[in-house]
Parts: structure tokens; sequence; C-alpha cells
């Protein structure tokens, strides 16, 4: 009996009890299911957070003064949520560019929450004063009207570049580019609106709610000449740490800061850290939804000792005209394992839908890798073979007089 | 008749079984020697052990202690494949239930013996047509066994039991389960098979069924009482 026949007669077997053999794959078939989703969610998730570190801008190194949040966290109204740290200046920001040869370029930000106010419209946002190089480092395009150029930054100018979806709540769909808004009171003439950008850095708010200024601009509206931290664009990926130790033997030097006042990292490190986070969840989520398909598999076993029960007569007769107990053993391994790997297919398909389903309709970002189908395979069918040898066994056993005797 | 005449030998074979506490003892001490294209009927009342020394001579069991020889090589101590291997090719089988395989075709249950020896699939198609059509059933290839005829699933299962051309063919109560002119008709099969030469050893406890063979075998008490020669009744 070769294996194609095995195949056929287990193909046949598994028609012969159509319900009873879709309720044991239906174990098979949600242990697959969930154990690819699962994993695909865990991937998505990890795609997603690589693109919006893209999005920050990449072979980039961010320098933070320590207790970034403050007490009352970030960006909020209360102005002193940064009291608790200490902050940068000019002085450090034209120091820092100076180094050329290593450093591409760098951005300072200065954040603080405010109000804006357009006619009768009024918004609680968050003001970021800038450089005209947040638009390259932070890979942000304008989707109308433009980013403020060098001579606006360095003069200081009243312009503001909107953020997607303050642009929304302040002008609805009519176009906003050369008109007035107030921030604080004070007038600025919007001149850009940045694209849609999605979620905000380590938990703040969305960009999207976002108000960017020249820093000049920022400094005379708040009356302060504070800078909140640096993200600095290095040359050569291979440059980072170099550049890591650089920025901290300067800020060392500069102004005798203590080593714990602030933060120098790259976002690799950040990276990395969410990662293995993300990475350890998804592995503990799959590691549940394997459980169930230990379950499917043991319903596969009882379901197969039933059936080598139930054909105990026809093992007998197949024994009597010449199969080897090796052919027994080998027709119900097949059984089991088709029945695994047909609930395991069941289970990928419907894993696929539920993760199409969830990008298409809830903008869940799921993807389901080649690597996680073949695993779901190769597990759903170790499950029938694991779980059929039992049965197989003691179907091969069977003495052909004793099995034909049976009733 | 000559030592290479012989194809079955079965010497100072036991079977003894263990019910719970007790033992019986279902062939004691049994010798028995079967010609080539002898048709031996073993008779006995129900217990005498005539079903068990069939199935020990057609290797479906294990004697307790004793020989079998088949074509003279002992194959008592032979392996779990092996004695598959020549029940499938040297052995044909007719059971009373005919024990043919549910929602399967005639057709492929003639042929499953041919896929354990490894046949390709159009020789079994050929070689289970070509055996169905030699017992009349040329017309009922693709019916099931629910949808024949007691008598035909008999039939059936000789095609069966003849599709590798074994050297012995045994029947354990062939007609026993069959109205008397079914019977009659399997018994004349089985007749006509001796005529070409086969060798068959059958197991009946009825008198009008050992008439057709030729050599009648009477067991009582786990021992045979006497084997004598007959002359076969004539069948159509």
């Amino acid at each position: 009996m070769n294996f194609v026949n095995a195949l056929k007669v287990a193909w046949k077997a598994i028609l012969t009890n159509k319900s009873r053999s879709i309720l044991t794959m239906l174990g098979v078939i949600i242990g697959v299911g969930s154990v690819i989703l699962l994993v695909s969610i865990g991937n998505g998730l990890q795609v997603y957070i690589e693109d919006t570190f893209e999005d920050l801008g990449s072979n980039a190194i961010y320098v933070y003064p320590t207790e970034v949040f403050g007490e009352n966290g970030f960006g909020q109204q209360d102005e002193r949520s940064f009291v608790a740290a200490k902050q940068f200046s000019t002085k450090h920001l034209q120091d820092l560019q100076r180094y050329r040869r290593q450093i591409k370029e760098v951005l300072p930000e200065s954040v603080r929450g405010t109000t804006v106010r357009y006619r009768d419209t009024q918004k609680d946002i968050t003001v970021t004063g800038t450089t005209q190089v947040y638009e390259n480092v932070r890979n942000t395009k304008t989707i109308k009207g433009r980013f403020f150029s060098d001579s606006e930054t360095r003069a200081g100018q009243r312009v503001a570049v909107l953020g997607y979806k303050i642009t929304q709540d302040l002008f609805g769909n009519s176009d906003p580019v050369g008109r007035t808004i107030r921030l604080k009171g004070v007038n600025f003439e919007v001149i850009g609106v940045a694209e849609e950008k999605g979620g905000g850095a380590f938990g703040g708010p969305p960009f999207d709610n976002y108000i960017f200024i020249p820093l000049e601009a920022f400094f005379r509206l708040f009356d302060s000449t504070d800078i909140n931290s640096f993200t600095v664009q290095v040359r050569n990926k291979e440059e980072i740490p170099e550049v890591i130790e650089l920025l901290t033997e300067y800020l060392e030097e500069t102004d005798n800061r203590d080593a714990k006042e602030y933060d120098v990292i790259d976002q690799r490190e950040i990276l990395d850290t969410i990662n293995q986070v993300l990475g350890v969840l998804t592995i503990g989520l799959g590691g549940i939804a394997a459980i169930s398909l230990l379950v499917g598999g043991i319903g596969i076993m009882n379901i197969m000792l039933v059936s080598v029960t139930e054909r105990t007569r026809e093992i007998g007769l197949r024994k009597a005209i010449g199969a080897t107990p090796n052919q027994i053993l080998l027709q119900f391994l097949i059984e089991s394992s088709l029945l695994s790997l047909v609930g395991g297919a069941i289970g990928v398909g419907l894993a696929s839908l539920a993760s199409f389903l969830m990008v298409s309709l809830a903008d869940f970002p799921s993807a389901i890798t080649w690597q996680s189908i073949l695993l779901a395979f190769g597990v759903s069918v170790s499950v029938g073979v694991i779980f059929g040898v039992a049965p197989a066994r003691k179907a091969s056993k069977l003495s052909p007089i004793e099995a034909l005797r049976s009733e | 008749m000559k030592k290479s005449d012989v194809v079955l030998q079965l010497t100072e074979v036991v079977k003894v079984y263990k019910l719970g506490e007790q033992t019986i003892t279902a062939l004691n001490n049994v010798d028995l020697t079967v010609f080539k294209g002898e048709f031996v009927a073993i008779m006995g009342s129900s217990g005498a052990g005539k079903s068990t020394m069939l199935q020990i001579a057609s290797l479906l069991d294990n004697p307790t202690s004793g020989h079998i020889l088949l074509h003279n090589q002992d194959v008592s101590s032979y392996s779990e494949k092996k004695l598959a291997k020549i029940r499938n090719q040297e052995i044909g089988f007719v059971f009373q239930q005919f024990n043919l395989l549910n929602r399967t075709s005639a057709l492929e249950n003639v042929a499953l013996p041919l896929i354990y020896t490894g046949v390709s699939f159009k020789e079994r198609q050929r070689r289970a047509t070509k055996i169905l059509e030699e017992v009349g059933l040329g017309d009922r290839l693709h019916n099931t066994p629910n949808q024949l005829s007691g008598g035909q699933q008999q039939r059936v299962a000789i095609a069966r039991a003849l599709v590798n051309d074994p050297t012995l063919l045994f029947a354990d109560e062939p007609t026993g389960n069959l109205d008397s002119k079914s019977g009659e008709e399997i018994m004349d099969i089985l007749s006509g098979l001796h005529k070409q030469g086969r060798t068959i050893v059958m197991v009946t406890h009825e008198e009008d069924i050992a008439n057709y063979a030729q050599r009648v075998i009477r067991m009582q008490d786990g021992k045979i009482l006497f084997d004598r020669q007959q002359k076969p009744k004539k069948s159509k």
C-alpha cells in the first residue's frame, strides 16, 4: 500500500463521517487560527511601530532632559509641566551645529500646550517651536502651502504650519493658507498644512494636533528661551554610538550637567526595547493560543480511538488479506494528520480573513507572514501525527482473527 | 502422494484459550496434511475446534505450540510482516460474514488485496474486473455490498480471495449466512475451482455442503475423529 492509496483511504474515511470530522477539526481550526492571528497582530504592531519611528526620522539620536514629562505630564495646559527638568538653550544648538563632520542636522524642539483661536472656534493644542529642518528630519510633508523657511526661522516670523486634524477642526474643508489664527492671543499667519501622521511620539498627543512655529517666535510667545530637546541626525548609521559619546562628552563639559539629568538615546534603542516587549507579548499570547491547539490534538486522538474501535472488523479484514502492521499504522496516522492538516488549512484561511477584515475595516495593523503559515501547517501536521500515534498503534497491533470476531 | 505435492502441513498443533480462570483446549495435538488440488471439508459440532484449525492453518492465528509448514517451509516463527505477505499472496479466505467493506464498490473490494501487493491501479482494475466476470458479476462491478444479495456478496468475497491467485483457498462456513439456493451457487463455484485444480479447505457443519468435498475430516473436542476420502457430489 503506497502513500497515495493510504491518502485516498484516509480521505474516504473522513468524508464518511462528515459532521464528526468537522467537529474534530474545529479544535485545530480554532487553535491554528488564533495562533496565526495573534502572531500576525504582534507582527503588525511591530511593523506599525517601525513605520512610526521611520516617520520620526531615521539615523536620529534624541537628547532629552531626564524628566521629560514633568509631574503633570507632557503637553498639558500647565506651562510648568517642564519645570522639573533642566532645559537646553540656543547656545547648545549653535554648539551642536558645529559638529558638521558627523552630524547632518540638529533639530531643536520646544513644546508647550496652549489654546488656538480662529474666529469663534477655540481648541487646546500643542505648539512646537522648531526650525526649518523639521520638515526633513521628521519626514513631515506639507499637503497645502509650505513649511517655514530658513529666513523665517531666523527672523522668528509669526507664521504657523498646522497639523492635519487641527486644520480640520478649525477650518473644515476651506483652505487655511493665508488665514490668521490666534495663539495665546497673538496673531499668526497660516502658511501650510502638514500631512496626516497618526500617533504621537512616546505616547504624547498625536502630531495631527500640533501647530509648528519658528523657534524664535516660540521664545517670544512664551517668554522663555528654553529648548526641550534635540533630535540629532547623523550622517552615517554606523557612527551613532560614536556620536552618542560625543554628545555626552559635550554636555558634560559645557554645563557640568550631571549624567542623570539628560538622556542621549538613539531610536534603535527605543525601538529595540519596544520590539522586545512586543515580542514577549506575542510569544505569550501565541503560547496561550497554542494550548487550544493542544486541546484540538486531544480531540483528534479521541476521535481516532473511536474510529479504530468502530473499524476493528475492517482492520481485521485488511490484515487477513495482507496488510502489514506498518501499513495499518500508516493508514491511521495519515488519517489523523489529514484531519489536522485540513483543520489547519481552514484555520489559516479564517485567520487570513480576520486579518484582512481588521486591516480593511478597523485599520488595525495585522500582517500574516509566510513563516507563521508554514509554522501553523507544521504544527498541525505534528499534532495529527503525535496524537494519532496511540490510536494507530492500537490498530496496528490488533490480532487479525480477534479483530474479525469483534462486532 | 509425493512429498512435493504437500501444500500445507500441521504438526502437533495445540491451541489453548484462556477465558478468565478457565483454560480451553481448542486444538489438542492435531496433525494434518493437505495435498495440492485437494478439496477438504472439516466437519464437527460447535466447539469441536474446526474453525480454530482453519484460522491457524490460514495463518490468521498463532498456535500455542506446534508447527505449520507451507510448501515445506516452517512459517510458525515468522514475523507479523512476513505472515501478512504470505496471507496476501499465498492464501485466499472466504468468511461466513463475507467481510466486505461497506460503501465500497465490488470492484474496489476485490482489488483491495492487490493494493497491499503493490500492484498498479490499472492492473488492479483489470484483474479485479476479470475475476468478477468469472464469478458472474461482470454487470455489478460498481455496486456496493448493500446493493447486492447475500449470494452476490459472497461471490464478491470469493473473487477477492482469488484475485491474487493463491495456492490455498480457505472457506469458513461459506454458505452459513445464505439461503439454500444461494448456498448451492456458492458451492458450485467452489467445486468449479476445485476442478480447475485449486486447493480448498472448508469448514462446515452441514453434510450437504461437505458432500461437495473430496475429503472429509471430522473433529471432536479438539481432535481429529476421522479423515476419509469420498466421491465428491457432482456440481452443475
